[in-house]
């Protein structure tokens, strides 16, 4: 069920130093690569149809073609280890167990797309994960993998780990931009896109962690290979990671395609105390909610998650067992859009504290029947009319927690308290 | 903070952003300016280098002063409401001095399905301090943080830079009394 690309050093001692990734193999694919054309590399990535595993799921070698072959301007890469997304912790076991993969992928794809200068941005809070990473990045420095004159025919490379400072909205791509600018990580208006005009006014790649680390794998096996795990329009395989109610929470690299249920009741071992399934989140909390009867009817690949009315996202799934109020749930993802909004829109700067009050009232047994008719016409406002999509990843979850679970947010009002519950959710008394 | 922000009050829960003064100027060790200058190799300009400066300076100092913010403003040659805005924007930058072990709690989704309540309660009543308060001997601050990346060990905090869980109430407790016996 699993299989085992991206992860296969996990477990091995001392997976993150440079001896042990050597040891296993690691450098080699620069070599391959650097005997390639790097047209025939992108190429090569548009053939094995990887899609950005950061949430958007966009093409990968498409988005390298459209960054300009010519540029008087030097180019750039920012790999996106911003990871904020509740629900999501892989790129954290990426960076702890196997950072020489990282800094292997990001040599061959600046080669590819003919990149001078890579920067890692990694989440403030990573503590552990950037120690590891560092200290990649240095030891291949001291090894000659980066530096300059890589292949022997003037290929530099310089990659820096940049480290953020405990703001959700960095991990936007144009946000992340701003940050690594020096200021607020505010997002940009797009177009131009980053691919023309990214990081100081130069073509720019935003890649996420596992985008990039599948990179050396599809050089060494190639296209056809990559696409042997999958299905036909998402190939590969895809790290999930599983919390919640489940009995074995964790990373799960697994074929696109395998069915949820196979996830969850397999190899997460099912609800803990054989309690009933009674929503997922599966693609991290700005996806649609999906019923746990949807969930185990679901395959996990792009395109059938999308028929069911949600997303891959991320692959942060959260399970939730029977005894989970919805209402609450919302409110506490609420809490969190309401934070972490930059500010420069009115319909999310307002928007997501407007909803969160709604359902905090709502949660708290306050509420009034239109509450539910007034949230669903300001999520219709937020949706579409902002600069990023965090308006959106706060309208959409509340949308379906409210379509899906309607009947239990009506059981609220009037209640004066939670029914599920008993009481209110008190910690909500902190919440800022 | 209120129970919940009823809707006719400052729905945003906006505050303005308030820092503290040391009382005193800083600047940097030697050790930490040599750093610095090889920081600024890094970037192709020096306002690129200001989150990692503002990092540098939080760990010389302990946390971001106006003296500080001044400081590093002309360090970088910015100008200091450009890098009060930037100290403002981002969470992790401390506006006045913390405890000497910071805990911050996750209360987003995951960790609250596993009971990060009742591990939030726990800890505010073994530190007698409430969110975003430091203990009087200045030995811990309390605070919450969204999720963290870790929901594999739900319920967790990160105390410092090193993250723990799955807690319990229990195990919190004992965590705090083996900090507590650490920093004597
Ligand atoms: C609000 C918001 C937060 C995001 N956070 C992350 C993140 O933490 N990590 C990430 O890789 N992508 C994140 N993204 C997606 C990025 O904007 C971007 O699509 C991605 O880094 C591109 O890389 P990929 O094509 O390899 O997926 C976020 C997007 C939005 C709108
Ligand atoms: S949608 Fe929200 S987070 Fe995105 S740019 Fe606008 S205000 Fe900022
Ligand atoms: S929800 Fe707490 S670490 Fe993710």
């Amino acid at each position: 069920m699993e299989i085992k690309r991206l992860t296969k050093n996990f477990g091995n001692p001392e997976s993150w130093t440079l001896a042990a990734y050597e040891k296993t193999g690691g450098y080699q694919m620069v070599k391959k690569a650097f005997a390639m054309d790097p047209e025939a590399i992108i190429e090569l990535v548009k053939q094995s149809g990887l899609r950005g595993r950061g949430g958007a799921g966009f093409p990968t070698g498409m988005k390298w073609g459209f960054v300009p072959k010519q540029s008087d301007k030097p180019k750039y890469l920012c790999v996106n280890a911003d990871e904020s997304e509740p629900g999501t912790f892989k790129d954290r076991y990426l960076l702890e167990h196997d950072p020489h993969a990282l800094v292997e992928g990001i040599i061959i794809s600046c080669w590819a797309v003919g990149i001078r200068y890579a920067y890692i941005y990694i989440r403030g809070e990573f503590g552990l994960p950037y120690y590891r990473i560092e200290a990649a990045v240095k030891e291949a420095y001291e090894k000659g993998y980066l530096g300059s004159n890589l292949n022997g025919k003037g290929f530099d490379l310089d990659v820096t780990v940049h480290r953020g400072a405990g703001a959700y909205i960095c991990g936007e791509e144009t946000g992340l931009i701003e940050s690594l600018e020096g200021k607020k990580g505010q997002p940009r208006l797009k177009p131009p896109f980053p691919a023309v005009v990214g990081v100081f006014g130069c073509p720019t790649v935003v890649n996420n962690v596992e985008t990039i680390q599948s990179i050396p794998w599809i050089i060494e096996h190639g296209a056809e290979e990559y696409r042997k795990a999958g299905t036909e329009k998402s190939p590969g395989t895809k790290l999930f990671s599983v919390s919640g109610h489940v009995k074995r929470p964790g990373v799960y690299e697994i074929p696109l395609g395998l069915p949820c249920k196979t996830l969850v009741h397999d190899l997460c071992g099912g609800i803990i105390d054989g309690k009933r399934q009674k929503a997922n989140i599966v693609g991290g909390s700005s996806v649609p909610i999906l019923t746990g009867e949807e969930a185990d009817n679901v395959d996990l690949d792009y395109e059938s998650l999308a028929a069911a009315g949600t997303m891959l996202g991320s692959g942060g799934m959260i399970v939730m067992d029977e005894d989970t109020c919805m209402v609450w749930a919302l409110a506490v993802l609420l809490k969190f859009y309401a934070h972490e909004s930059c500010g420069q829109c009115t319909p999310c700067r307002e928007g997501t504290g407007w909803i969160r009050n709604l359902v905090y009232r709502l949660e708290a047994g306050d509420g009034k029947r239109e509450d539910l008719d007034k949230l669903l016409s300001i999520t219709g406002n937020m949706m579409g009319t902002t600069i990023c999509v965090l308006a959106d990843a706060a309208a959409m979850p509340t949308e379906s927690f409210i379509k899906k679970f309607r009947a239990e947010f009506e059981a609220h009002v009037g209640a004066g308290r939670c029914p599920i519950r008993g009481k209110s959710a008190h910690f909500l008394a902190h919440a800022h | 903070m209120q129970p919940y922000a009823k809707p006719n009050l400052d729905i945003a829960g906006r505050e303005a952003c308030h820092v503290e003064s040391m009382g005193h100027s800083v600047a940097f060790s030697d050790a930490s300016m040599e750093r610095f200058r090889h920081l600024l190799t890094r970037y192709p300009n020096k306002q690129a280098a200001l989150l990692p400066t503002l990092w540098m300076a939080q760990q010389e100092f302990g946390w971001i002063s106006t003296e500080v913010i001044e400081y590093v403003s002309e360090l970088l040659e910015l100008p200091p409401s450009h890098v009060y805005g930037v100290v403002s924007f981002y969470t992790m930058y401390y506006r006045k001095p913390m405890g000497k072990y910071h805990i911050q709690l996750c209360t987003n989704l995951s960790c609250m399905l596993m009971g990060g309540s009742t591990v939030l309660d726990a800890l505010q009543e073994k530190l007698g301090i409430g969110l975003g308060e430091t203990t009087a001997d200045g030995m811990f601050s309390l605070d919450e943080v969204e999720c963290l990346a870790a929901c594999e060990m739900a319920p967790c905090c990160q105390m410092n830079d090193e993250y723990h869980g799955p807690l319990t109430p229990e195990s919190v407790g004992r965590f705090v009394d083996e900090l507590r016996a650490r920093g004597k």
